[in-house]
């Protein structure tokens, strides 16, 4: 990674009269000009480059940037395991890209294939009967989930269950969902061990309930034992169970969330099956469902014909289509070749050495970081800031905060954790490892994290204003909201 | 196995550290009943020549076709240059730019994608993405109701392309708007009916596609006029490559541009990943959607970038967010960015007449076959255009004669078989049309 950033923006490499494109000579008769009126007033500003120059200023800006192959991604609640490459290029075949979305199935019978086979690899994966994958990332996997299960009650003739239950340690996402999909949010609080209130749960239930929204492992890595009597409660008031899958990583093979009393769930490919987060996409987010719910899943869906072929269809029942057409089609092609290369055997080892190395970090930590719940977690944990005898002290003012820890992670060459997530601690750091590192390398980063616990002991002010070595120092956030700077001047 | 680094050893020392005995005892707390108790049912693990056989059997399995169709998804050339780049893995492997510090590239690429996008559309400010142009046209519908506050309907053209409309009522059903559809008129959006519908000045937003699903340039001459006076916001969904020619979002005066933009030379890749674009105006900023990047300096006064605004987003704002979305479409934003930097405004410019004067030399092409009348003789179209199909066999089945040969012949655009939208890009040459016209004779 660069030391000091490339600074420049592709218009300040721009020159007028360079061109970094080619085109064959027009071979068509010249038609009646498109109406006056109907055309643009002048020309966008565009950059005017040649080829070269394009080259070399997106590959000196991606020396700007840090990836899981430059380096480890403790990144809690993001599960930032390895990319596999092979993935990229079979997603890059001829086959699948020249494929146009309206082409009749007789002719993608291969593509509709791939999305049958991984269809039924997460159905039995998850428990579940069912899946669609056309939703593009976790969000939308949540929104579609939370239509089905409205879907489900508007068949029923139950118009009053508006109002869906999410725990208070949810990812944000959960309530942004649920409203954008209509439903009131009802909060239930955590115990002081980090789980779902019981007894507030049950406070909450009526028949105004359409359902719970819940992941488990929960956001603090820590298994919901409960789970069983709150899938119980939720379905004995006639809601509905929707498992957030953003944390099944640690569960692979070991425990499924149908098994577990869910009804609906999405999975996050991007995430636990291993396509590139692309700097925020694009994702995936299959959503799956129990028997029964089936009919309502999004179109257009796949299924498999007695003679072998595939077909697209729309379900009986269908909540409506999310998408404009399959999915984040390539994204499907990398989380197939990950199931094909992980297969039986090695999806569920993949769960339980991310739960491993979770623990085994935490383990050598929890001397120098605040561990505010003890026990064994799944994939992830969360500190609650440094210990005070390290300087962590919340009461004093001056205390060396987890974003100060966060930010002289990067001067080692670490990516920081998830930090003030989940909302329950003031100091949230949230580490998840993955599967895919090397003991050494949590080795190294242990020794990096407490040798960053006795800086702040010894030298708080070289936390404070961290990071030191990377492209750029600490950013002021609160001047780019002032200025409101979202383009690049135009030039008259 | 080659993703999974631990050595026995490895695991025996971790589990020491622990103080647990075996892998199965870091489940302790789980309940014995929920546990699976047999290995999943799926293949077993494959070496990578085998993932690779069995990628491309599946690949070979499919037709690609020779494409002279459009519906949202154009066969437009991508330059060698662009998956290169999209490819880094600094890139491709990076998360959300949270960290600023270390996500420069990626914070860089989407301002200049914003940039990009808010010059290409003429509007002042653009997200830093959304799923595709269907997902983005629902959430330009959940902008203009929570901008209105006491308003709840939006209405939306019926010339909209039925995979897009059909999102927008899936959107607005469950989020509870009150979604008109507003029937076209000879093949455009009817404006007298718009009027009356105006008029009843409950309307929070109005929503019109550029080209529309006939392939027709609507003309939308004083709309925004006739939306504003009562107090009704306008969105515009433009295909992204015909702004290098036809008039822009924000020269008809819109307040929210959105759409797809995979006519940039984003591949077919079977529907997806593409990208869809939402841009607004200053007066909207704090109602848009999705992540937006910002310029700021750093703390040493070095002109720096990072996320910004976050307060619309769900991860501050939970519930109370703009909209539910995280995730978007991330690495897209770089293709575009780079292919409109490559292409500059006289490459858009040539794309978008090429693909105009292909698409106006086929539509000749098959007139002259006597099986075909246009739709809409008297309305100017672009790249896409819907004729009506004389032949007995009807539609469906030419499609299948045509896909047999080796062509992907339209999209059909009616429910009696007869209508076909056809289209032609900068990618189609004069022969590939001289053999689709030979193709259609040869029964």
């Amino acid at each position: 990674m660069n030391k000091t950033c490339y600074n420049k923006l592709i218009f300040e490499v721009s020159q007028s009269g360079r061109t970094g494109y080619s085109l064959p000579d027009n071979p068509w008769p010249a038609p009646a000009a498109i109406p006056q009126e109907l055309r643009r007033e002048k020309a966008p500003q565009l950059p005017e480059v040649d080829e070269l120059t394009v080259c070399r200023h997106y590959t000196n800006m991606s020396n700007n940037n840090f990836g899981v192959d430059t380096g480890f991604y403790p990144l809690g609640s993001c599960t930032m395991k390895y990319n596999p490459k092979i993935n990229e290029e079979m997603a890059a075949l001829p086959g699948f890209t020249r494929l146009h979305p309206a082409q009749d199935e007789a002719t993608t019978q291969g593509a509709i294939e791939l999305y049958y086979n991984v269809q039924q690899s997460l159905a039995e994966i998850a428990g579940l009967s069912e899946f669609t994958l056309n939703p593009y990332a976790g969000a939308h996997g949540e929104l579609t989930g939370l239509m089905v299960i409205r879907s489900y009650h508007q068949s029923r003739g139950d118009a009053k269950r508006t109002k869906i239950i999410v725990p208070d340690s949810a990812h944000g996402t959960n309530p942004a969902s649920a409203a954008v999909c209509g439903l009131q949010i009802v909060e239930v609080k955590s115990t002081p061990e980090g789980t779902v209130d019981v007894d507030s749960l049950r406070a909450v239930l009526g028949d105004d309930i359409a359902g719970m929204m819940m992941t488990n492992p929960n956001t603090l890595g820590i298994f919901e034992t409960r789970i069983p009597e709150i899938a119980r409660l939720v379905h004995d008031c006639g809601g509905l169970m929707y498992y957030d899958g953003a944390n099944l990583n640690p569960m692979l093979g070991v425990c499924r969330p149908g098994d577990m009393g869910f009804d609906v769930m999405h999975i996050n490919l991007h995430k636990t099956f291993s396509t590139p987060h692309g700097g925020g996409g694009p994702g995936s987010g299959p959503v799956g469902v129990r028997a029964g719910l089936e009919q309502f899943l999004p179109k257009p869906h796949v299924s498999r014909s007695a003679d072998g072929t595939f077909h697209l269809d729309t379900p009986a029942e269908s909540l409506g289509s999310i998408s404009s057409f399959l999915s984040n089609y390539g994204i499907l092609i990398r989380a197939y070749c990950y199931l094909l290369s992980m297969g039986r055997e090695y999806i569920p080892m993949a769960g339980k050495l991310s739960v491993l190395n979770a623990n085994y970090i935490k383990e050598r930590l929890k001397d120098f970081y605040q561990l505010p719940i003890e026990g064994l977690c799944k994939h992830e944990f969360v500190f609650d800031g440094l210990r005070p005898e390290y300087g962590g002290d919340h009461h004093d003012p001056a205390h060396v905060t987890t974003l100060d820890v966060a930010k002289r992670l990067l001067d080692y060459g670490y990516h920081a954790p998830t930090i003030y997530f989940p909302l329950l601690f003031h100091e949230s750091l949230m580490i998840e490892p993955t599967e895919s590192e090397t003991k050494e390398t949590l080795d190294a980063f242990i020794e990096t994290m407490q040798q960053i616990a006795r800086e702040a002991q010894s030298n708080p002010e070289l936390l404070h204003t961290a990071p030191h070595d990377t492209p750029i120092r600490r950013p002021d956030d609160v001047r780019a909201v002032k200025d409101g700077i979202f383009k690049m001047p135009a030039i008259d | 196995m080659k993703y999974l680094p631990h050595t026995s050893d490895d695991i025996q020392q971790m589990l020491d550290v622990i103080g647990v005995k075996s892998l199965d005892d870091l489940y302790a707390e789980v309940p014995e009943e929920l546990k699976l108790t047999r290995p999943l049912n799926l293949p077993h693990a494959m070496s990578e020549v085998e993932v690779r056989r069995e990628l491309q059997r599946l690949a070979d399995k499919n037709k690609p076709l020779c494409i002279f169709a459009g519906a949202g998804a154009y066969d437009h050339y991508t330059p060698s240059v662009i998956p290169y780049i999209t490819a880094r893995s600094e890139f491709s492997t990076s998360y959300t730019p949270y960290q600023a510090e270390i996500s420069q590239g990626t914070l860089q690429y989407i301002f200049e994608y914003q940039t990009l996008m808010a010059r290409l559309t003429d509007m002042d400010v653009s997200n830093a993405s959304m799923y595709d142009g269907a997902t983005a046209t629902a959430e330009a519908m959940m902008m203009c109701v929570a901008a209105a506050k006491k308003r709840n309907r939006v209405v939306i053209s019926e010339t909209f392309l039925p995979a897009v409309l059909d999102v927008v009522r899936t959107y607005a059903h469950f989020h509870g708007v009150d979604l008109v559809v507003l029937p076209a008129k000879d093949g455009v959006t009817d404006r007298e009916a718009l009027q009356t519908l105006l008029e009843a000045d409950n309307v929070a937003g109005v929503i019109v596609p550029q080209p529309n699903r006939y392939g027709i340039i609507e003309d939308f001459t004083e709309l925004a006029d006739q939306c504003h006076a009562h107090k009704t916001l306008l969105a515009i969904n433009t295909m992204a490559v015909a702004l290098g020619t036809l008039q822009t979002p924000g020269g008809w005066g819109a307040d929210i541009a959105c759409g797809d933009a995979q006519s940039l030379g984003i591949p077919l890749s079977y529907g997806g990943p593409y990208i869809g674009y939402l841009c607004t105006t200053n007066a909207l900023i704090r109602k848009m959607p999705g992540r937006l990047v910002g310029q700021t300096v750093d703390a040493e006064g070095n002109r720096c970038f990072v996320l910004t605004l976050q307060a619309r987003e769900q991860h501050i704002r939970r519930e109370k967010a703009t909209s539910n979305i995280c995730t978007a479409q991330g690495i897209m934003c770089l293709y575009v960015a780079a292919y409109l930097s490559l292409m500059g405004a006289k490459g858009l410019s040539e794309v978008a007449e090429q693909s105009y004067a292909a698409a106006h030399a086929l539509v000749d092409a098959l007139l002259q076959t006597g099986q075909f009348e246009m739709s809409f003789p008297e309305r100017p179209y672009f790249c896409e255009c819907t004729l009506r199909y004389k032949g007995a066999e009807g539609v469906k089945a030419l499609r299948h004669r045509m896909a047999e040969a080796g062509f992907l012949f339209g999209v059909p655009a009616g429910d009696d078989d007869t209508l076909v939208t056809v289209c032609a890009t900068e990618m189609r040459t004069p022969q590939e049309v001289e053999r689709l016209i030979q193709a259609l004779s040869n029964r």
